[in-house]
């Protein structure tokens, strides 16, 4: 699935790049022209953009109205106009603080990214150079293989009372639930691309008699960086699918404990607001790392 | 035959070489006693149907594999291991895709050099061995921006800029299309004549080796393949391909080999 979202994501770089001959050729004698394709006078990228925008915006309008169709049929769940007006109140003021309990949406947002940095961020620290260890050493990958292969699969939420004992505190917890479960994608993508570097790269190292040093910077890490960053955008999306959960578990301030102070408080569109902000900023996360990745794709 | 004392002095050394490999489905003996002796200088083309092991011998003389049994020398010492000595021409160019053609050449010019030479001298060699194969204007490029044929050249100048004392080729051409073909391997005799160097060439072009070779080496077919037959090709050089076109001899020479390959160890699946 992964790579379906990448072919897209390289369709929506190319056009600019295709555009470029277009230009002297539009310059030309129109007959000069095969005349089926060139009938649009628009940049090839606006086209492109249309024949994408247009569905896409499809739809999301066609969600938004079928939305509407079930609140008004239930009557309990707030539809579109209501939730964006609550919305509106919402974001008008996102940083206010009245007490640990009722903060501002920018708050809980910065509290819930904050956890999700630090339980990522040494899932990373750990998890890549485990992988780059596990991959280049084959003993080493055998002894790790079953440890990984049971710890996996495990929910995330299960390694809470893990936290909650070992560091008897709620905040802390939370971290280590993000970071026990990152760190497996890439864990695993890293030792997966470590050991798909092509052997041919391999014996142009051993026939340059290179350095391990050189071998690890000029060859294995270059070679193994997409797959890493595979990982990573894994791994991210894990920790924030993650957080919501353990939030509502640990309270204090972020999203997960909002929705369920909202849920306490029987206000529903908070908890639809909350939803969304939750998709976005997934999306966004998402988005940015396969930006940075398709910068580093070599052919 | 040329009878300069450089050409007789034997450069690289096989002696009753015999390769085993452990597979799954048992022991495969892909070499058995193979004898051979390239002469500084020289160009050798090692010809035969896949499967015969052509490039199991290659790999052997670059020390990516070790033999089973038998003695490899080279230079009178003898092979344990690959080294910048002996630099190989893959055959699908194994650039790194990350490096520019210039970094590319530059990291086993670095390596061979680095050592005894300063930055100045190693940037200057490795302009002069992308000068050399044609591809100055290129040298910022990436290997996925240029041709395959391109691609190839600069695989050819990373080796070449090593100053290897054999430059071993497997199949260096195989996947090029016929123009480009023709034209590297005008490009190769150039080379070749100018830096003298002693070439060891795997191929399955029975025209490429009978143009670019002093001496070519026939493989009877595997499993436990061996040397079969060698055929000196004694054309004067610098040799022109459409003049050898019309020629009687380089024909016979060629239909030697082509005798050889299809006539007396014709491949089964071939036939």
């Amino acid at each position: 699935m992964s790579n379906v979202v990448a072919l897209k994501q390289t369709e929506a770089v190319a056009p600019p790049v295709e555009a470029k001959p277009a230009a002297p050729v539009a310059s030309q004698p129109v007959e000069a022209v095969p005349t089926g394709y060139q009938r649009a006078k628009a940049p090839e990228w606006v086209v492109s953009g249309l024949r994408h925008g247009l569905p896409m915006l499809l739809g999301i309008v066609l969600f938004i109205g079928l939305w509407a169709i079930i609140a008004k049929v239930s009557g309990n769940l707030p539809g579109p106009a209501k939730t964006w007006e609550s919305a509106k109140v919402v974001f008008s003021d996102p940083f206010y603080r009245n007490g640990p309990n009722d903060q501002g949406i920018g708050w809980n947002i910065l509290n819930s990214l904050s956890r999700v940095g630090i339980g990522f961020g040494m899932a990373a620290l750990i998890g890549i150079p485990l992988g780059f260890a596990l991959g280049r050493f084959r003993i080493l990958g055998d002894m790790a293989a079953p440890i990984i292969g049971i710890l996996r699969p495990v929910s995330p939420l299960a390694w809470l009372p893990i936290g909650l004992l070992v560091f008897k505190a709620a905040n802390p917890a939370a971290i280590w639930v993000i970071f026990i479960s990152s760190i497996w994608p890439m864990v695993l993508n890293t030792a997966t691309g470590v050991q798909r570097v092509p052997q041919d790269y391999m014996n142009v190292a051993r026939v340059l008699n290179l350095s391990e040093w050189k071998v690890f910077t000029r060859i294995l890490f270059p070679a193994v960086l997409p797959h890493v960053l595979t990982g990573v955008r894994l791994s991210i999306g894990v920790a924030w699918l993650v957080i919501v959960a353990a939030e509502m578990l640990t309270g204090g301030v972020g999203l997960g404990f909002w929705v369920w102070d909202e849920w306490n408080n029987l206000n529903v569109e908070h908890i639809i607001i909350a939803i969304f902000v939750v998709g976005i900023i997934g999306l966004a996360l998402e988005q940015a790392l396969l930006a940075l990745a398709s910068r580093f794709r070599t052919e | 035959m040329e009878t300069t004392l450089e050409r007789t002095e034997k450069y690289v050394q096989i002696e009753n070489v015999n390769q085993v490999f452990d597979t799954k489905r048992g022991r495969f003996v892909a070499l058995e006693n193979v004898n051979l002796t390239i002469n500084r200088g020289e160009f050798v083309s090692v010809i035969g149907h896949s499967g015969c092991g052509k490039s199991t011998v290659l790999n052997l003389i670059a020390g990516l594999l070790l033999p089973t049994s038998g003695v490899m020398l080279c230079a009178g010492r003898e092979i344990a291991g690959p080294g910048p000595e002996r630099a190989v021409v893959f055959q699908n160019h194994s650039l790194l895709p990350w490096l520019t053609c210039y970094d590319n050449v530059y990291l086993a010019v670095e390596r061979v050099f680095g050592s005894q030479e300063g930055k100045a001298k190693l940037v200057e060699r490795t302009k002069a061995a992308l000068a050399l194969v044609g591809l100055t204007h290129a040298e910022l490029k990436y290997p996925g921006e240029i041709s395959g044929g391109m691609k190839q050249r600069v695989g050819i100048a990373r080796a070449l800029a090593m100053e290897p004392k054999v430059l071993l080729m497997d199949e260096p051409f195989g996947a090029l299309d016929a123009l480009t073909r023709a034209n590297l391997q005008d490009e190769l005799m150039k080379i070749v004549a100018a830096t003298q160097s002693t070439v060891v060439m795997v191929t399955h072009d029975v025209d490429e080796a009978v143009l670019l070779s002093d001496r070519i080496v026939m493989m009877t077919n595997g499993p436990a393949a061996t040397v079969g037959e060698i055929l000196e090709v004694d054309l004067p050089r610098p040799r022109n391909r459409l003049a050898l076109a019309e020629d009687a001899h380089y024909n016979k020479l060629r239909s030697e080999v082509l005798k050889f390959l299809y006539e007396r160890h014709a491949h089964k699946l071939a036939a």
